[in-house]
């Protein structure tokens, strides 16, 4: 009972972190999922993120202020990998590397050459913190997070309705297609790698507040747990979401799920030093279910014709 | 409309692997030609439709079209006056996309992409009209994803793609090499009506001399990155797959018929 007890406890904060994750993972999809690229620079995005809001409100700045601005810092972030990819034709995946390793040193510059930087909800006005995930009152982080769930959400069904948005899609789906219709390709992987760093900036900015700190570490394996995200969001929603705007939903769904399932094997006494192997575990496995699914449909289809 | 002066392009240059594709190449197409491009494998004819659209640079040599220079515009830019067909069925289309997603895409062919709304309802009716046209039953299907089609309804939904906005310059590369005979002949006669109806300029690239011989007005025959026969009007309307044979042995100075064309009848 005393497990049951403290999952209990735990699951407001996981679930609230799951969210928040969730919006990064979002950003991830623009990339993985419609552009057909690896983004390997949000693991240093994401700190950024993290970076500028933290040392910008302790600097006295009005934390929604220093939300944009760490947006904006992501977007720069995501400008250089896509600069590398389409201007010096790096392969996106060591574009995103060397933007990452590169970051590491200016996310340290940024927080004034430490390495963690505190950010005390008693003394400044944070937009969410994880102090009040189990109060019953205006100060529970889980409406606004919905909230701006949303509204990201719905800012991306909207983009990727528009002209532009479509001529993107079609750029990740077919680049041949797309060139042949007057596309801009690179110029479309570049606006993509811009906004999908945003976004997983702007997710930096919420989980520093979340946590009241931000981390050099912070945004280490943050590429894993968004694909965690989106591949099982995939997983279990695939039957009922078909549109847009729900598969984004779905992608939020998967990293709560992803955190609850964190939750439940750090309650069953694994340490958390044990963190990341058991991150990289729980992705492997959800990688591979599509591929054992197909296997095993492939398995039933042989016995099925043996029948016929 | 078109002038293709002096080109030349070589693959590979200074390795063991150099190879010469087009050596330089000159080709003039008035306007409302519809030239067939016939050649052995290697002869150039993708080649050429390739640095008319721009998909690689030529080493030398110039491209006009409509009195503009397009030699060095990006192929994304050239798109706007280029309609395109490509061999493989599954290049020319976002499998991913429906089938609406994929008109509207091509119904702004070389315009600015804004915020607007990807596709409008009145496009929506004008879509189904066009699809119905072509007979395949596609008008019900707006929004099935076009990986869903088949080999050929996609090729024939690519076609209408390239003409849905009327470009200058219509290039079909082999545009029915991998269908089955049934659905080739019905792609390629989709293709005549649409070409006479909207009296376009068009290259089309082929493997059959017969297709070659039956449509168009004018037809080419490339050997060695050069064009070595050029036959239009009234003398094309002559021509025997024989002829054509012997045509073919005289100009590239080789005895050996090309074994690829004498298979393909």
């Amino acid at each position: 009972m005393d497990f049951f007890g403290s999952l209990l406890n735990a699951t407001p904060g996981a679930v609230s972190q799951g969210i928040i994750w969730g919006i990064m993972a979002i950003g991830l999809y623009i990339t993985f999922k419609i552009m057909d690229i690896a983004d390997l620079s949000v693991d240093g995005s994401f700190a950024t993120g993290g970076a500028v809001c933290v040392m910008l409100i302790r600097g006295g700045c009005n934390p929604w202020l220093a939300v944009l601005v760490a947006m904006c810092a992501g977007g720069v972030a995501g400008l250089i990998t896509a600069l590398l990819h389409t201007k010096c034709e790096i392969p996106a995946i060591l574009s995103g590397i060397l933007t990452q390793l590169a970051l590491y040193s200016i996310n340290l510059r940024i927080m004034g050459g430490r390495a963690n930087q505190p950010v005390s909800v008693d003394k400044y006005p944070l937009l969410v913190s994880q102090r009040y995930v189990r109060e019953l009152s205006l100060r529970n982080p889980l409406p606004l997070i919905i909230l701006l769930t949303a509204i990201v959400i719905g800012f991306m069904y909207w983009f990727f309705g528009t002209e532009r948005g479509c001529s993107m899609r079609a750029t990740g789906d077919n680049p041949n297609m797309a060139k042949a219709q007057g596309i801009n390709v690179k110029n479309n992987i570049i606006l993509a790698l811009v906004f999908s760093n945003a976004i997983v900036a702007f997710s930096g900015a919420l989980i520093a507040q979340f946590q009241g700190s931000a981390d050099i570490n912070m945004g280490r394996g943050a590429i894993v747990i968004g694909l965690a995200a989106v591949i099982i969001g995939e997983v279990f929603t695939k039957k009922f979401f078909k549109n847009f705007a729900l598969k984004l939903l779905g992608v939020s769904i998967g990293a709560i799920i992803y955190y609850l399932v964190l939750q439940v094997t750090l309650q069953l006494g694994l340490n958390t030093n044990d963190l990341k192997l058991i991150s990289a575990t729980i992705v492997a496995v959800f990688l591979a279910i599509p591929y054992w699914k197909k296997l095993a449909s492939q398995k039933a289809g042989r016995k099925g014709g043996r029948n016929a | 409309m078109l002038e293709i002066k002096n080109i030349c392009k070589t693959f590979n240059k200074g390795t063991v692997n150099e190879k010469v594709a087009i050596n330089n190449l000159s080709l003039t197409l008035e306007d409302g030609d519809f030239v067939t491009v016939i050649g052995g494998n290697g002869a150039g004819k993708s080649t050429m439709l390739n640095l008319i659209a721009g998909a690689f640079p030529v080493d030398s040599g110039s491209i006009i079209a409509n009195g503009k220079d397009i030699t060095h515009l990006p192929d994304f830019k050239r798109a706007s006056i280029l309609g395109r067909v490509f061999q493989d069925p599954m290049m020319g289309t976002s499998a991913n996309m429906l089938i609406e997603e994929n008109l509207a895409l091509a119904n702004r062919r070389g315009q600015k992409r804004g915020l607007k709304w990807g596709i409008s309802d009145a496009e929506r009716e004008d879509f189904k009209k066009q699809l119905a046209a072509l007979n395949l039953g596609l008008e019900d299907r707006l929004s099935t994803k076009v990986g869903l089609l088949s080999g050929g309804q996609r090729q024939a939904l690519t076609l209408l793609m390239a003409v849905l906005r009327k470009p200058d310059l219509l290039l079909l590369d082999e545009h029915t090499a991998a269908l089955d005979p049934k659905t080739a002949a019905k792609v390629l006669e989709m293709t005549d009506r649409i070409v006479s109806k909207h009296n376009l300029t068009t290259l089309m690239v082929t493997h059959n001399m017969k297709d070659a011989i039956e449509h168009g007005n004018r037809l080419i025959m490339m050997d060695a990155g050069r064009i070595v026969v050029d036959i239009r009007g009234e003398e094309k309307k002559k021509l025997t797959v024989p002829y054509l044979i012997d045509l073919f042995s005289k100009a590239s100075g080789s005895t050996e018929a090309n074994d690829a064309m004498l298979l393909s009848k």
